[in-house]
């Protein structure tokens, strides 16, 4: 029987699972699909500190910062340290940015206008300056999704990580109050404790245990264009408008440039946020607005040609704080889920919480604005 | 503000044309969309003008009849050549077709209808095998477009390959243009050409007239052998040549000389119109996807009709008389007034059925996947080895998709087209309907550029 | 007269030239780029971004986009698509990637001939 399971094995399960190994625990991650097939397969792999308001969000992405770096230096997983710029439009927007930084206290530079060219030369002349956040970087989700259980079930000795994919949980084995496994396609998986881990679909995995953790997907398309010798674009490059739109309560369409380049040689131009539920339809006004404000940020690239679009669901929760901790109405359940956008960039800090609650050890960081049950009072 | 046309038909091929002829004779205002500068689709690939030929049919079998639904048509619809379709969207009033219009320009352009044909046709299928990707190394369709398209044969000393019928006409007509054909190699079971299928379809006459040209030219016909490996420095100098068990599986090997491989072993059709729509599909007789149609070639989508390969590979004398099926369809639909259909359904059912016979001689056998090293390129876009496949498929990725997003296969310029067969096979799965919502690459500016559709207002 | 020609008693329109890498090659009006080169006896004018593997024709019918060019200056055009016109400049070796211009101009890269030292023809 192993101590833990772990439901999702995207980002955050893979890291729930891997620090909870490294933590002497037995571990089994199931997934009704194959690795990084749902919420981080449709991810950019953005690991951002510069779009985190103050507070406990942002505590929490620069201690998972600290960890891919580790991570990083030990695996690889494509990590690129390359800093993130973000740019104004007016002076009022870069007063508001360069307030912003200073409250954050974290590692930044405020560059002016002139400045803009030696981070990034292909970037528009109308811009009013930035904020460059030297700790910033990028990473492929779905391999390193995929290398944190590899290398935590190598490392850690075999048979404390297992893999198990194409198993659908249907509900939870109770002892007493208490979730002592889970109920799958493939029969019972009893264990100490289950780490929710499912993404997007967090919500509905909480209510096969009967408790309520409203975690609800936001729609958000990414073009990608043609692979390029020498991509026009060195760091990520992002309008002020994205740190607003990250935290907004708008129902409708908000959409805001995010440009950067991959290893592999394409652009990716992101980031469109729309409360559509699950809907997949592809919607070309969306994908217009997201090539318009790419080519004003980089007229260069007005030539270059999108091959691919993708769109993906960014599970957020009410107060766009993820649910991280054990759940006090299903002792045994363990939350990990409602990353927004950020999941990937928060998850190896949330597998390391997650350890440390399970292990009955005392957390690096206040868990209480994550926990599970802050939406009680609100619910209808 | 309405459609600008009653019936918007993507794809001049013999099931566009068709569809389209048979909708204008009944009163539709119709366009015609294709991105190519002139009609045909890959069948009927024309030449252009500046040739001037005097025997144009000699390249192709059927052609005056194509030619004759062509010019009548001329007269009837509007015809948008050199449009090419990068996505379709439809609401309440109609279909929005999103063009680039022109081959180095790209214009974009939306053109607009109450209903929507597609007949979008297919292109060959190839397997990945060590050195496909050497220059010289054509799908068998590819020497077939250098040919019909352009007077340019494929080289000089070609060896055909894969498995089908369509292998017979493309080594034929190299061989009539002057190529040394060095030999036909299907990879399937010794048919032969006495026994060849298309015999039984009453193409007795154009069976006969490849398999005399084959002889006249000295060509030999090879069952059960396939080329499994391509050699040369920079350039095709020579391949591989196995003879195979039944499933494939390589029994001895030589090696033949030449300078080119035309090869394809069956087609995929291009469905990822269908799919941005929503349109059901169901599995050919070969696995495959195909748009789900009924009796009057509707999908599952109303006001969207499909016809020809889409729908399932079948031919020329197939698409054709889906096409017209699918125009009446639509014209009826529209309110026009049409004649009855029984002997053109009739007509449909017999060459559908042998379609799907010759999809069941004409399969492809998993010994395949034993031709490919760990070097071997499955993905030739993002350069994947067959060993980053199996990589993936050692981290989790269990499926097709998660192979791609772990190791790249399909994500480069083509988007899988190339690849996508051979991906699903390794991960041990049926082919899936690929889901790509930008058809054509567009360049940035001129997606930024989009007006909203005039369906909107 | 070559024999394709012969086989549908073509009567082409006197041929035009278009230059690859600075070198003249004929080219009937109407014959795509990609069969132009081809027919020349060129068959790879692009190398591949990892590999650096030589690449030209593959599928022929603009699926594949194995046969990227450039041509006067402008970036990743399926030659096999792309129709030949009089005096074009065709560039092989940058092929399929995207080159830059000059930081601040919006638009295609200068496009200048270069020597086609990656065509591995």
């Amino acid at each position: 029987m192993p101590d833990v399971v772990v439901i999702g094995a995207g980002a955050v399960g893979a890291a729930c699972a891997y620090y909870a190994a490294r933590a002497g625990l037995d571990v089994v991650v199931v997934d009704r699909g194959p690795v990084a097939g749902g919420t981080t397969g449709a991810g950019e792999g953005n690991v951002l500190v510069s779009d985190k308001e103050p507070g406990p969000e942002l505590d929490l992405a620069l201690l998972s910062n600290g960890l891919w770096r580790d991570l990083a230096e030990r695996d690889g997983f494509e990590f690129e340290p390359k800093g993130g710029l973000v740019v104004a439009e007016s002076a009022g927007v870069l007063d508001a940015l360069v307030g912003l930084a200073g409250k954050q206290g974290v590692e930044h530079v405020v560059v002016d206008p002139a400045g803009l060219a030696d981070y990034e030369p292909y970037l528009t002349k109308d811009l009013a300056g930035g904020v460059f956040y030297p700790q910033d970087a990028q990473v492929q989700p779905m391999l390193a999704a995929a290398r944190l259980i590899q290398r935590g079930a190598e490392r850690y000795g075999q048979g404390t990580l297992m893999l198990r994919t194409g198993v659908t949980v249907t509900g939870f084995v109770r002892d007493g109050d208490r979730v002592a496994g889970v109920t799958t396609d493939r029969g019972d998986i009893l264990a100490g404790a289950v780490v929710n881990a499912a993404g997007t679909w967090g919500g509905e995995v909480a209510a096969l245990a009967g408790v309520h953790v409203p975690v609800l997907p936001r729609r958000g398309f990414i073009l990608v264009t043609e692979p390029m010798r020498e991509p026009p674009v060195r760091h990520k490059v992002y309008t002020a408008a994205y740190v607003t739109n990250v935290a907004s309560d708008s129902e409708g369409l908000e959409t805001s440039a995010v440009v950067e380049a991959t290893a592999s040689g394409p652009v990716l131009i992101g980031a469109s946020r729309e409360r559509v539920g699950f809907d997949r339809t592809t919607s070309i006004p969306v994908l217009e607005r997201l090539a318009r404000q790419a080519v004003e940020l980089f007229p260069v690239l007005a030539g270059r040609r999108v091959i691919r679009t993708y769109c993906g669901f960014r599970p957020y929760c009410p107060d766009h704080l993820p649910v991280i901790g054990e759940d006090p109405r299903a002792p045994g359940l363990h939350h990990a889920c409602g990353h927004e956008g950020a999941g990937i960039g928060l998850a190896p800090a949330t597998g390391h919480l997650i350890a440390q609650t399970l292990t009955g050890a005392r957390p690096d960081l206040d868990l209480r604005p994550f926990r599970p049950d802050r939406f009680e009072k609100e619910r209808p | 503000m309405s459609p600008e046309y009653d019936l918007v038909v993507i794809g001049a091929g013999p099931a566009g044309v068709a569809g389209a002829l048979s909708a204008a004779l009944a009163g539709v205002n119709v366009a015609l969309v294709d991105g190519a500068a002139r009609p045909g689709g890959q069948y009927f690939r024309h030449l252009p003008e500046g040739f001037h030929p005097g025997r144009p049919g000699a390249l192709h079998h059927g052609l005056d009849r194509f030619t004759r639904q062509w010019e009548a048509l001329r007269e009837r619809a509007t015809l948008l050549l050199g449009h090419r379709v990068w996505a379709v969207e439809r609401d309440e009033q109609g279909v929005s077709v999103r063009c680039l219009e022109g081959d180095r320009e790209e214009r974009p352009r939306t053109v607009t209808g109450r209903r929507l044909l597609l007949a979008t046709g297919a292109h060959d299928r190839p397997l990945p095998f060590p050195g496909w990707d050497l220059p010289g190394v054509l799908t068998a369709g590819g020497a077939q477009a250098l040919l019909k398209g352009n007077l340019v044969v494929a080289g000089r000393r070609v060896v055909v390959a894969g498995t089908g019928p369509f292998l017979l006409p493309v080594a034929a007509g190299l061989a009539e243009a002057g190529a040394d054909v060095r030999g036909v190699f299907e990879a399937n079971g010794r048919l032969g050409l006495a026994r060849h299928p298309l015999l039984a379809a009453g193409k007795a006459g154009e069976a006969a007239g490849y398999a005399v040209s084959l002889a006249r030219h000295r060509v030999p016909y090879h069952g059960r052998q396939a080329v499994i490996e391509a050699h040369g420095e920079g350039g095709l100098t020579h391949v591989t040549v196995a003879r195979l068990d039944r499933h494939w599986r390589p029994v001895s090997t030589r090696t033949v000389e030449c300078d080119t491989l035309a090869y394809g072993y069956g087609f995929v059709p291009q469905l990822e119109l269908p799919v941005q729509l929503g349109c059901a599909t169901r599995r050919d007789a070969d696995g495959g996807p195909v748009v789900a149609v009924d009796a009057g070639q509707r999908t599952s989508v109303p006001g969207v009709y499909a016809a020809g390969e889409s729908t399932g590979v079948g031919g020329a004398v197939l698409a054709e008389v889906e096409g017209r099926i699918a125009g009446r369809t639509a014209a009826a639909d529209l309110g026009r007034r049409v004649g009855p259909l029984p002997a053109l359904l009739r007509r449909r059912e017999r060459l559908s059925a042998f379609a799907r016979a010759l999809l069941t001689a004409y399969p492809v056998r998993p010994g395949w996947q034993r031709w490919l090293r760990e070097d071997t390129l499955v993905c030739r876009c993002e350069e994947v080895p067959l060993s980053g496949v199996r990589e993936a498929r050692e981290l989790g990725a269990t499926d097709a998709r998660s192979i791609k997003l772990l190791a790249r296969p399909g994500m480069g310029w083509c988007q899988g087209r190339m690849c996508g067969y051979a991906v699903a096979c390794l991960a041990g799965e049926n082919v899936s309907a690929p889901r790509r919502p930008i058809a054509q690459p567009i360049r940035l500016g001129d997606l930024a550029a989009l007006t909203r559709s005039p369906l909107e207002g | 007269m070559k024999q394709p020609y012969r086989l549908v008693r073509a009567r082409p329109e006197p041929e035009f030239e278009i230059s690859v890498d600075g070198a003249p090659v004929p080219a009937v009006p109407g014959q795509t780029i990609g069969a132009v080169l081809h027919g020349a006896g060129i068959r790879a004018w692009r190398a591949t971004r990892f590999g650096g593997r030589p690449r030209g024709l593959f599928c022929g019918i603009g699926v594949c986009f194995d046969c990227l060019v450039t041509v006067n200056g402008g970036p990743s055009l399926r030659a096999c698509l792309t129709e030949a016109r009089p005096g074009d400049r065709v560039c092989t070796g940058e092929g399929g990637l995207a080159v830059l211009g000059e930081p601040g101009e919006p638009g295609e890269g200068p496009g200048t001939p270069h020597g086609g030292q990656e065509n591995g023809r």
